[in-house]
């Protein structure tokens, strides 16, 4: 990530959010891949299918599925973009990523496993820490980019 | 007919079972190649050779689909040959941009005709990324969902009619949301994402229902429960591999003209990229 030639003023509090949006996208792709891969596969928490508790639940998981996998393409693409333009900012596309998990992990958390009922972390368990964990994750996840992209950066680092 | 004959081919008994895969990648990979050569000596620079490969890759992957490798009477072998034929073979050879190498090398007169066919309302509609993911993914639910799959396994016509909706429809989907091909009044970016991930998500729900209700599905077929659950399986996760090959190919489009018409405007001149033909 060295040698690009940043313009001061998009650095820090900047104008310039583009970093950051392509960090978004890849994160919020990357964690619901990990979710994917890690408990349904891997660990079988909850299976390949048992989020079909309804039609819709099925109807939307497949949506929320293709549109990770093409958000995280995307990311990527927009931080190459940003690249070319000479105009990446490293700390913002990391903010963006930390941010883009961490929103991720809240709405699993809270719309998709409480509100909607798609599916549960675990089942036959006590759920309790299975959702505690869950949901510091997202706030911690949401905490460390707030501050990565907010914090002033030190003024005279070079990039 | 020779569809179920080669069970034992894998293991070298029936050699003459390669004979149409093989036919299938030298026409389909030698009139391209053809192309190219002249192509080279009309422009005076060479055919990019991503293309060529690309599209090479997309007549063994037909070729791979006709095989004894893939006859077996199996749920999982009739996925295999989906796979091939209706998703990675499409993307293969429209990614090798077969219609640009096409007008490249036609007299004007010949490509004037190409063009206008390109422009006619029926060939917009029809390439249409919606009209497209319909008859792609739509037509999966159609075979997956009624008694037409079993009839495919019966009839040996039906199963190739099958099989070429497969590649032709499949085709067209990759064309309408990825294709580097000229298409006049191609919908936009944000219209092809949407399409994109629509049918992605619906490819990925038929997956998973053929999963779920593995024993009943498709209609009149009698396949083992695991065999029917691996095949959705592949399924769902071959419509992944698909949905990334295609989404890096649609936002490399995009990624080159903003390249393109930021060197226009002279802006970022700093970086260069290395600009494809």
């Amino acid at each position: 990530m060295t040698g690009e030639r940043v313009d001061p003023a998009t650095r820090g509090r900047s104008v310039n959010t583009r970093s950051a949006w392509g960090g978004v996208l890849i994160g919020l792709g990357l964690v619901a891949s990990i979710d994917e891969i890690v408990l349904h596969q891997l660990l079988r928490w909850h299976h390949f299918y048992d989020k079909s508790t309804s039609e819709m639940g099925l109807i939307s998981d497949g949506l929320l599925h293709a549109a990770t996998v093409v958000a995280m393409v995307a990311g990527f693409f927009v931080l190459i973009d940003v690249r070319r333009a000479g105009s990446l900012v490293p700390r913002q596309a990391w903010a963006g990523l930390l941010l883009g998990m961490g929103a991720f992990q809240l709405w699993d958390g809270t719309i998709n496993h409480k509100l909607l009922g798609l599916h549960e972390i675990r089942y036959g368990v006590d759920l309790l820490p299975y959702d505690l964990t869950w949901l510091v994750f997202a706030v911690i996840l949401l905490g460390a980019g707030a501050l990565l992209l907010w914090r002033r950066p030190a003024a005279s680092r070079p990039s | 007919m020779t569809t179920h004959a080669g069970h034992h081919a894998a293991t070298g008994a029936d050699p003459g079972a390669w004979l149409l895969p093989l036919v299938v990648v030298l026409v389909t990979a030698g009139i391209y190649l053809v192309g190219t050569r002249r192509w080279q000596r009309r422009r005076g620079r060479a055919w990019d050779p991503w293309r060529t490969a690309s599209w090479i890759a997309g007549a063994v992957a037909i070729a791979l689909a006709l095989s004894p490798l893939t006859d077996s009477p199996t749920a999982r072998a009739h996925m295999v040959q989906h796979l091939l034929l209706g998703m990675l073979a499409p993307v293969g050879l429209v990614l090798g941009a077969p219609v640009t190498l096409l007008l490249g090398v036609l007299r004007p007169d010949a490509a004037r005709v190409v063009t206008a066919v390109l422009r006619t309302p029926a060939f917009h509609l029809l390439s249409h990324p919606v009209t497209a993911a319909v008859l792609n993914v739509g037509g999966m639910f159609v075979l997956y969902l009624t008694p037409l799959y079993a009839l495919s396994t019966e009839s040996t016509a039906v199963h190739h009619l099958v099989h070429a909706h497969f590649l032709i429809a499949g085709y067209l989907f990759a064309w309408a949301i990825a294709g580097p091909d000229p298409a006049p009044r191609r919908p936009g970016m944000a219209t092809r994402v949407v399409v994109l991930i629509t049918a992605g998500a619906a490819h990925a729900y038929l997956a998973k229902l053929l999963y779920a209700r593995a024993g009943e599905l498709p209609p009149g077929t009698d396949y083992a429960v695991a065999d029917m659950q691996a095949a959705a399986q592949w399924m769902y996760y071959g419509g992944d591999v698909v949905d990334v090959m295609l989404a890096v190919a649609l936002f490399a489009t995009w990624l080159r003209r903003r390249s393109r018409s930021r060197e226009n405007l002279g802006v970022g001149s700093a970086v260069v990229g290395t600009p494809r033909t």
